[in-house]
């Protein structure tokens, strides 16, 4: 466990993707392979689930430390986070072990089925002898919430690196359906696996946001633009008699979508198709919120499957009958993509989604006013021969979403953030007037600099009228620019509307909170 | 039984009414004794102040010309009906606890101390008394710190391995007090120490005093840089990204406080890295020492108030909270509390 505590310090404390991967490329080269295989499997989110709850780690952590339980949940939000607190509380080590990465992860696995004065004893004894890091990486481990400012495109560079592969291969390997409890280092990184590969995804191309003017794209005609839907971004996979859903976060959620069972029926085997994963009714996209309650159910009652069908509005081909043609130029992967879905019945839940046609920038730059008019949140703009890379790369792809929507708004409430930010005053709660009341319509975390987050939080310490728990009631004196990416009813509100993607855009230094806008400017947003 | 306590909380700070003097106070007063010469105990605008023989020439280089009245450690000094002395807290060069005895009562206002001796600064005393005003900024169970040969081997080591790179090593500290404390732990034979322009005057008052500091060089205009190239630089924090810290290239930054426990804090912080290293007491030394002053009554100031008040309650003190200017806010001091 030391050497890959050594390894979460060294990345904790840079900054630098230089170093950060020449200490994993170390860790890779010197670690020994099942460590290695779960160093990988948790740095590309692969984390077991919990293994003991919170509320009876901070009940062991309190009695271990010899403080009692409020003094414990009083530190907790100062120190910003369960595992670090409990690991900062406890009274030092009194022996040492030398078990290893793979060793504990065995040991946290095994503890799930176990009964709980089993689990307690396993628990209080690893805290009596791993040092402060590894007991801190052992609580994120133990709770499921191991994360790490490393971005999987730097572990595998690190991991083609020790081993020699090319980077997009690698990434390629990594993908999929595997966890170190159903493969070894050796097969996952070295050895074919063809029952694996069937399921094997390729790694998402992602696109930057569009700064400047397309203009600076160059001709028009060398580009493709499309809608930009907001959806799930997904890959079906048809291979080997069956199919396979991905989500960009590398999440097997064939089950589900069982709308997509069909489209073997429909699409030939050794198809791989990228697209928009949309709840869709009457041609048209429902509301994100729609599709949001089926992303979080792994079954799905018939009445949800009947309310908010799903769909997938397919923009790329990657595989075609068998091959790989990532390679391939846009235009052709198009070119291929429409033959394909030309004469798709709707049962398949297959829709190509359409190419924006166009013939100057002046035109696209109109037709994107439009974007929600579409149910689109903005255009893609593609390079036509451009390939489908791995990862997020600048150049060929550029996301052009519509701006924001936007209301002013007075902060009434704040709350500290985690973390990085513990201690910040960075979550705040936002009203709109209604009849001389401010109604509350959302809370933002993001927009806003690290200065002025010190700033907010210094007033905010001084202007606190109310505390309720960690959450502070403020003066209504501080207006935002907050801005969203679209507006729907919502009976569970207050104010009855809810938000898609809130955020502060900017502080409104210039006007007073009268001035803030109001519930019924809110509500003429509506579409 | 006397009828007026030995010392009230007043809205200018500490006050003992049989001698009429303040201690720390944040208001200008008549007659002021300091704890110790950081900013927020040592205010300007009083007309007379009196501290220790050590730490009166750094208020000197920091008040200017004012009137201060010098006491040896230990020493005890009649003040109307008040019988005063001052004892060293740790916290850092000429800095001491405040004894204060009426009628044969005794209280003691800690300033802020560290219990732990450090080499450099005179050693924390432990002064018995009947109540005891502590200071508690780092009064939560998750501050403790390690030994100061372990983060001193930490530091020297970071130092080391940057100088073999090849790079400077900026380090972060307070001019007054942290920053010659990590000079005192350097190992210089692993390079020159360097020091920024508000670090090495207070340097120079320290070494006149005779505190051993090693030889540093100060960062001026025309200095050569490339001959110093693996050193470490000294500088106050609000000087890392500013055109001055500039001239030693890709340096490696590092900063040095007890917040730098709390790895939110120390990723806040941008600098490469915290190392875990304070002048006040961590949450056992603030047991022991109240423990161990046998004290009846303890009042606790700066820094988590409220929870540590809680938890003297719990364990059976007879506890109360000492206000200060900026409301003891015990969880959201710890941003202000710069000066650690």
């Amino acid at each position: 466990m030391q050497a890959f505590a050594d390894l979460f310090n060294a990345l904790d404390q840079t900054t630098s993707t230089n170093a950060k991967v020449a200490a994993l490329t170390d860790y890779f080269e010197t670690a020994a392979d099942p460590d290695k295989l779960w160093c990988i499997a948790l740095f590309s989110g692969r984390r077991p689930k919990r293994a003991v709850t919170t509320t009876r780690l901070r009940e062991w952590a309190a009695e271990r430390a010899g403080i009692p339980l409020w003094l414990f949940e009083e530190t907790y939000p100062i120190v910003g986070d369960l595992s670090e607190t409990i690991a900062l509380i406890l009274p030092d080590a009194t022996r040492q072990t030398n078990r290893t990465l793979s060793d504990w992860m065995g040991e946290i696995l095994s503890l799930t089925p176990a009964d709980e004065d089993t689990r307690k004893e396993a628990v209080l004894d690893a805290w009596d002898c791993l040092n402060t890091t590894e007991r801190f990486l052992f609580n994120k481990l133990l709770t499921g919430g191991f994360r790490v400012g490393v971005s999987q495109k730097l572990m595998t560079r690190a991991l083609s690196r020790a081993t020699n592969t090319e980077e997009s291969q690698m990434a390629h390997r990594l993908m999929g359906n595997w966890t170190p409890e159903t493969t070894t280092f050796h097969d996952l990184i070295h050895a074919q696996d063809t029952e694996a590969d069937k399921s094997r995804p390729y790694p998402f191309y992602l696109a930057y946001g569009l700064e400047d003017a397309p203009e600076a794209l160059g001709a028009p005609s060398d580009w493709q633009a499309e809608w930009k839907w907001d959806g799930i971004r997904g890959q079906l996979i048809l291979r080997g008699g069956t199919h396979f859903l991905w989500s960009r976060g590398e999440e097997l959620i064939t089950d589900r979508f069982p709308e997509f069972a069909r489209s073997v029926d429909f699409l030939p085997d050794g198809t791989v198709l990228d697209g928009e994963v949309l709840a869709w009714h009457e041609h048209k996209p429902l509301p994100f919120s729609e599709l949001q309650k089926r992303i979080g159910r792994k079954t799905v009652p018939k009445k949800l499957l009947k309310d908010a069908p799903v769909v997938l509005r397919a923009y790329d081909l990657l595989e075609h009958a068998g091959e790989d043609i990532r390679d391939k130029p846009l235009a052709e992967r198009r070119a291929r993509l429409e033959t394909l879905l030309a004469d798709i019945p709707p049962e398949a839940a297959v829709i190509p989604s359409p190419v924006v046609p166009f013939n100057n920038w002046q035109t696209l730059t109109d037709i994107r006013e439009t974007s929600r008019d579409a149910h689109a949140e903005g255009l893609m703009l593609k390079r036509l021969d451009s390939p489908y890379l791995a990862g997020r790369k600048k150049g060929d792809w550029w996301k052009w979403k519509v701006d924001p929507l936007t209301i002013d708004a007075v902060m009434i409430y704040a709350q500290s953030g985690h973390g990085r930010r513990a201690n910040l005053f960075t979550d705040f709660t936002f009203a709109v007037w209604n009849n001389g009341e401010l109604v509350p319509f959302t809370k933002a975390y993001s927009g806003l600099t690290d200065a002025e987050f010190r700033k907010i939080t210094a007033w905010v310490r001084k202007n606190t009228l109310q505390r309720f728990g960690p959450v502070r009631q403020v003066t209504p004196e501080h207006v935002f620019e907050i801005g969203f990416e679209g507006i729907m009813d919502s009976p569970r509100h207050k104010s009855g509307v809810a938000l898609r993607f809130p955020r502060m855009l900017r502080w409104r230094h210039d006007k007073p909170a009268s001035e803030a806008n109001t519930l019924d400017d809110l509500k003429a947003l509506m579409p | 039984m006397r009828a007026d306590p030995v010392l009230t909380f007043t809205d200018r700070g500490i006050y003992c009414p049989a001698g009429d003097f303040y201690i720390d106070p944040w208001r200008p007063v008549d007659r002021a004794l300091i704890t110790h010469g950081h900013s927020d105990h040592s205010r300007w605008g009083h007309q007379h102040y009196m501290a220790t023989e050590a730490a009166a020439p750094v208020m000197h280089h920091r008040l200017g010309d004012v009137s201060i009245q010098t006491t040896p450690y230990g020493a005890k000094t009649q003040i109307g009906g008040a019988s005063v002395s001052f004892h060293p807290a740790g916290h850092i060069p000429g800095s001491a606890q405040i004894r204060i005895e009426v009628g044969g009562e005794v209280w003691v206002v800690s300033g802020d101390y560290k219990p732990e001796p450090d080499g450099l600064c005179e050693s924390f005393e432990l002064v018995p008394c009947h109540a005891f005003i502590s200071e508690c900024t780092f009064g939560l169970p998750a501050f403790k710190w390690a030994p100061q040969s372990v983060v001193s081997e930490e530091i020297n080591a970071w130092w080391a391995a940057n100088a073999a790179e090849g790079r400077f090593s900026l380090l972060g500290a307070y001019s007054l007090g942290k920053a010659q404390r990590l000079m005192s732990l350097l190992d210089p034979s692993i390079g020159p120490i360097l020091t920024h322009g508000a670090v090495e005057a207070t340097n120079e008052v320290l070494r006149a005093q005779g505190y051993p500091l090693p030889a540093t060089t100060r960062v001026t205009g025309d200095l050569d840089v490339k001959a110093h190239t693996g050193g470490i630089v000294i500088a106050p924090p609000s000087a890392f990204g500013t055109p001055w810290a500039k001239k030693f290239g890709r340096a490696a930054t590092g900063f040095a406080s007890g917040w730098m426990r709390l790895r939110g804090v120390r990723r806040r912080r941008a600098a490469d890295r915290g190392f875990v290293l304070s002048d006040h007491a961590d949450w056992t030394g603030l047991n022991d020492t109240i423990r161990a002053t046998g004290c009846e009554k303890v009042f606790v100031t700066h820094g988590y108030t409220e929870i540590f008040n809680q938890w003297l309650l719990s364990q059976g003190y007879d506890s109360a909270i000492v206000a200060t200017e900026y409301t003891g806010e015990g969880a959201d001091t710890d941003d202000v509390a710069e000066v650690d």
